[in-house]
């Protein structure tokens, strides 16, 4: 178990060096920040000052030196436009993303069970036929053309909700939450929405496969024939059963709702990591780039790692397969 | 019964005309891929000739006519392109990308594939730890940090697709070849001295084709979806070629003055484009199944 977990950190660090030096490296030859950041009116002397002072003076491999050595004091720069550290501006950004995919996955949940159930249940019934062909439609829409129209319908139209931006938040331990008030509230809808509607696609899918298999079995079966009422079948002996899957698909997806947060975010201004992301690379602001590289590396690794360790500690079988390999 | 009539291919044709949703997707599809073939001659206009468009035409509503008696069907944008024309054009280069970059990625996958289920031990465990690590982080994230470092353009699209679909060809190659490489017929080539390269790429590869086609025709979908949404980004093709992404991405600034026209029908047809792939993929995937084989 320790030998495995080792390997697996050390792929973690082998991936995230070779990511981090190719991002580096590359968003050095793609442009120079400096001529996005230095007030044209400024005159030499106030140039040259600030480039020396953003580090921008020394050749590349010298750059490169210096933030290897920051790394190992967990330093991952500071922002060329922001002047702040960079790794402190993306976990500043981070609780409004994670608000947006929880409240994303929570409406997915809440609303896809159900209408699976209902599609399982009754598979030829037209309704359920008109779930899945919506399901493969939000399966199928371009997130972020999805989201335009999310906008163009709720917010130009017909005016209920606001396009885009936070509004007002509230601190709750100290970390800033839209849900509490009525503004920040109207504000996360739509995006959560967007985020929402791909997962529910998959959500459905998933709860009616699961139910059309489970109301077969015969536990489900004898519950009937004990004569427990249909709700009480279905509400506690299916949902439980189709619980197992949905939830394991949902936490492999976790990642995913934080990747494709980058284009919910920039849809509605939404002011999380995604966004903070996208301006960083149009500014080319390199430290944010890479430390948001490194940490959704570490992210994304920590995840899987979790699932895997997860699995193997309830399939056994899949143990087996490990020692072998 | 002619023995012609027989043929793998012959008998796939006729599955897959059994199924009437699939033949109207499959129809779109062939459509969709002509306009995009012939977009110089089917669009009412070329939108990237300065010659042809005029400023004073520019966002028109859907079937207002132009100065000059020109209609424009679905209207013009800021700079009086007529959108159904720029839409054909968008087409063509949003086709173009993910059709190269799948071809490249099922060429490279193939190969790598073929390598590691035929060579094995070190070779073997590279090459699909390398893939375990690719296919654990979402492909639009790596292809948005790649083109952040690769900066824009239509090739460099066409590599970052390419580095994030060849870990699915080589995956599924090599779990097909191992079971064929097995079975008696490669025992027979081997047995006959072929060459490694003739027994793979002649004898193996064929029969490793079909789940590589159903997976292509997904990932060809997946391709446009993930061009789109890097274009919509600002790290996608450039603005002197835009696909149905960056049409959309343009329209943007002009939605919320309620100029909806822009986004909605390049994303129309950028979402046809997708629901066609989709089901015809669905449909190919359950024909050459076998366990649902008749």
């Amino acid at each position: 178990m320790i030998a495995y977990l080792i390997r697996r950190f050390g792929q973690a660090l082998l991936v995230m060096a070779v990511m981090a030096t190719i991002v580096f490296f590359g968003l050095y030859a793609v442009g120079n920040p400096v001529d996005l950041l230095i007030n044209p009116e400024a005159d030499l002397a106030e140039q040259e000052e600030t480039i020396r002072r953003l580090g921008l003076d020394k050749p590349i491999h010298i750059q490169f030196g210096y933030f290897l050595a920051g790394l190992t004091q967990g330093d991952l720069g500071t922002s060329f436009v922001h002047n702040r550290p960079a790794l402190e501006l993306i976990l500043s950004r981070l609780p409004a993303t994670l608000e947006l995919a929880f409240m994303g996955i929570l409406i997915a949940v809440i609303l896809g069970i159900p209408l699976g159930m209902i599609a399982g249940l009754k598979p030829d019934a037209p309704y359920s036929r008109f779930i899945m062909a919506g399901s493969v439609v939000g399966f199928s829409t371009p997130n972020f053309w999805q989201g335009l129209m999310l906008i163009m319908l709720f917010a130009v139209f017909l005016g209920w909700l606001p396009a885009g931006g936070r509004g007002e938040t509230v601190d709750v331990l100290g970390i800033p939450v839209s849900f509490l008030t009525w503004d920040g509230l109207s504000h996360l809808i739509l995006p959560a929405v967007n985020v929402a509607i791909y997962k529910m696609s998959l959500v459905i899918r998933l709860t009616r496969a699961g139910t059309a298999e489970i109301v077969h079995q015969d536990y489900v079966k004898y519950a009937r024939a004990r004569g427990l009422s249909p709700r009480r079948v279905v509400g506690v002996h299916v949902l439980k059963n189709i619980l197992i899957p949905v939830v394991t698909v949902l936490g492999l997806e976790t990642g995913n709702v934080i990747a494709f947060a980058v284009v919910t975010e920039t849809v509605f201004a939404w002011p999380g990591i995604g966004k903070l992301l996208i301006d960083s690379i149009g500014l080319l602001d390199r430290p944010v780039v890479v430390a948001y590289l490194m940490l959704t590396v570490f992210l994304f690794v920590m995840i899987n790692l979790v699932v895997d360790i997860a699995y193997s500690a309830l399939d056994p079988r899949v143990r087996v397969k490990r020692g072998k390999a | 019964m002619s023995i012609a009539a027989d043929t793998p291919l012959r008998r796939f044709a006729v599955d897959f005309l059994r199924s009437p949703t699939a033949v109207i997707a499959g129809l779109g599809l062939l459509a969709i891929a002509l306009a995009a073939i012939f977009a110089g001659v089917i669009a009412p206009q070329n939108p990237y000739d300065l010659a042809q468009i005029d400023i004073f035409d520019g966002s028109l509503e859907p079937g207002s006519e132009g100065f000059n008696g020109f209609k424009y069907w679905l209207g013009s944008d800021e700079q009086g392109r007529d959108m159904l024309s720029a839409m054909i054009y968008g087409l063509r280069i949003s086709l173009m990308v993910s059709f190269i970059a799948v071809s490249s990625a099922v060429a490279i996958g193939m190969v790598l594939g073929l390598l590691a289920a035929w060579r094995g031990g070190t070779v073997e465990s590279i090459i699909m730890r390398a893939v375990d690590i690719q296919l654990s982080f979402p492909a639009l994230l790596v292809a948005l940090l790649l083109l952040a470092a690769l900066g824009k353009g239509v090739d460099k699209v066409i590599i970052a697709l390419i580095l994030v679909q060849w870990a699915y060809f080589a995956r599924t190659v090599r779990a097909a070849a191992l079971v064929e490489i097995r079975k008696d017929y490669v025992t027979a080539a081997r047995a006959a001295a072929l060459p490694p390269s003739r027994i793979l790429f002649g004898h193996v590869l064929p029969n490793v084709m079909p789940p590589v086609l159903v997976i292509a025709t997904v990932q060809v979908a997946n391709a446009i979806s993930i061009e789109a949404s890097l274009s919509f980004l600002g790290v996608g093709v450039p603005i002197t070629q835009p696909s149905l992404g960056l049409l959309i991405a343009n329209g943007f600034d002009y939605l919320l003055s309620g100029r909806y026209w822009i986004s909605f029908y390049p994303g129309v047809a950028l979402l046809v484009t997708l629901v066609c792939i989709n089901v015809v993929a669905d449909h190919v995937r359950d024909i050459l199944n076998p366990r649902l084989q008749r």
